[in-house]
């Protein structure tokens, strides 16, 4: 019988109430990244209402809204969060945390994700707002100054050659109008930019330490401190 | 009165006629502005994305350079500028330890920063400083006939509770009724115009452009006054793509409120870049008797 070859299943179900591997470094870092947020730790307040879903001008296009963003985080399901369009399409008009009755700061927090998520590496490739977030990284760190022209050619270029032809009448409209500057000029302080980002690299982020009440591996109401 | 001056990256390109109005009605009513020297990107939502520590030393660079300058009060026009000096500013004063990396980041460049620098918008400074009576008073043209749509945009009455209240500010309103202006009932004042998502998810952007374009002009308006560099492009120069996209026929000028402002005050329509403006406004020419 062929069964000698097969290996025997592996089963990697966790313990009940603690996370799988990935998804435990997944925490760790999203809750670094949540600590430099300052009233990060309220996430573990949310009711679960609904008011930032209701008020988010963009939830329609979301497949996971809002307020599933806390659930799921709170049922150790970072991954599923971090692999959305959520995250991505939220254009930060800081509705909801406007909103939240508990303050939690979902607007920053969604920032948090999406520097996980970065730093992870956990996007699609050639991703619209990853491309677009570090080519204008690129071009503040070359000129000081982001150039509109630059971020939009860089962009299009990278992400879709041929949108660059339809936005053409546009840009030219601009451009016979006096609005689009043609020609990037650094600023005289560059080099202190540069000193900045040089010497941030040899940091650590700052961590206010111990105000996340939610400890790494568990999940549910075991997770809240 | 002097206050210093932050226009932003997008008023050096796009928001150009944005600068120039701007200048052209604190010329008008004689305050000074002085630009802040060689200031550098704030970071806006994008940097924010990428390195939240680093933004802010970024965009506290410029905060040190205004207090190194003596000023008090900073005028940020766009507002995601307002938005992100503010942030900084709340961040460095709320957490001790992103404050002490900043300080460490901006000691390696000889400057110090000790929050001393209030982050202002130019229409509360307008409206609270200079005074509506003030203005109305300075006035050479009456605004009278012109329906306008108030739109704040989202990022200047949030987060950081500026001035205004978050959902429903007045304060454009109250400026251009006592300049004789009728704004229209418009309820989506404060929604948001998608910002960048024009870019990275255009489908999802053009539906909200869409909204504010059938709110305004249901209602009314006949022009969009903003606050906003990026909503005025985004209503603005995408209005043709959403007529393609959605069947309509929208020509709806959107200007910024500095425009509406300095035709107000009597400045030249080169003066206020309005040429610079892809869709026309056709300004009312009462002159006030004086």
């Amino acid at each position: 019988m062929a069964s000698a070859n097969i290996s025997p299943i592996k089963f990697h179900a966790p313990v009940p109430g603690t996370l799988p591997a990935p998804e435990r470094e997944l925490r760790k870092r999203f809750l670094k990244e949540a600590e430099v947020v300052p009233g990060g730790a309220r996430i573990s307040q949310c009711l679960q209402c609904g008011t930032c879903t209701g008020s988010c001008p963009v939830s329609y296009a979301m497949d996971i809204s809002p307020r599933m963003v806390i659930a799921l985080f709170r049922a150790g399901q970072i991954e599923e969060i971090l692999r959305s369009r959520t995250i991505w399409i939220c254009a930060s008009c800081y509705m909801c945390t406007t909103r939240c009755p508990q303050s939690i700061k979902i607007t920053d927090l969604l920032y948090a994700l999406k520097r996980t998520a970065i730093d992870a590496g956990v996007y699609p490739e050639r991703f619209p707002v990853y491309l677009l977030s570090k080519n204008f990284v690129r071009i503040v760190n070359r000129y000081g100054r982001n150039q509109e022209m630059l971020l939009l050619l860089f962009y299009y270029l990278r992400r879709n050659p041929l949108a660059l032809l339809r936005m053409l009448p546009l840009g030219l409209a601009m451009l016979r109008k006096g609005r689009i500057s043609l020609f990037p000029k650094k600023i005289k302080g560059i080099d202190a930019i540069r000193t900045i980002l040089g010497a941030s690299k040899e940091l650590e982020l700052p961590r206010e330490k111990g105000t996340v009440p939610y400890t790494e591996g568990a999940v549910g109401y075991r997770a809240v401190g | 009165m002097e206050y210093i001056y932050y226009p932003g990256c997008s008023l050096e390109s796009a928001g150009k006629p944005y600068d120039e109005s701007l200048r052209a009605v604190f010329r008008a009513l004689d305050i000074g502005l002085r630009e802040l020297e060689d200031w550098n990107c704030c970071g806006a939502t994008m940097y924010m994305s990428v390195d939240e520590a680093l933004s802010m030393a970024i965009s506290a660079r410029n905060l040190a350079l205004a207090e190194q300058a003596g000023f008090r009060d900073l005028i940020a026009p766009c507002s995601a500028c307002y938005t992100v000096l503010m942030k900084t500013n709340r961040f460095l004063r709320e957490s001790p330890e992103l404050r002490a990396k900043v300080d460490h980041l901006l000691g390696q460049v000889g400057l110090k920063y000790s929050l001393s620098v209030k982050v202002r918008h130019p229409l509360e400074v307008l409206v609270n400083d200079v005074g509506i009576e003030a203005i109305a008073s300075a006035a050479k043209r009456s605004l009278e006939g012109v329906a306008f749509a108030p739109y704040y945009g989202c990022q200047i009455v949030r987060p950081e509770r500026g001035f205004d209240d978050s959902e429903f500010p007045t304060t454009m309103d109250s400026l251009f009724q006592r300049l004789g202006a009728r704004a229209v009932y418009f309820p989506l004042k404060t929604r948001c115009c998608g910002g960048m998502l024009m870019t990275t998810f255009p489908d999802v952007c053009l539906q909200l452009v869409k909204d504010l374009l059938d709110c305004a002009v249901e209602n009314g308006a006949e022009c969009i006054a903003t606050t906003c560099p990026l909503c005025q492009v985004n209503v603005e120069a995408y209005q043709k793509k959403v007529n393609k996209t959605f069947g309509t026929s929208y020509q709806v000028p959107v200007m910024y409120f500095t425009q509406l402002l300095g035709h107000a005050l009597g400045c030249s329509e080169k003066e206020l870049g309005l040429h610079k403006n892809l869709i026309a406004w056709n300004a009312p020419s009462s002159v006030l008797a004086a």
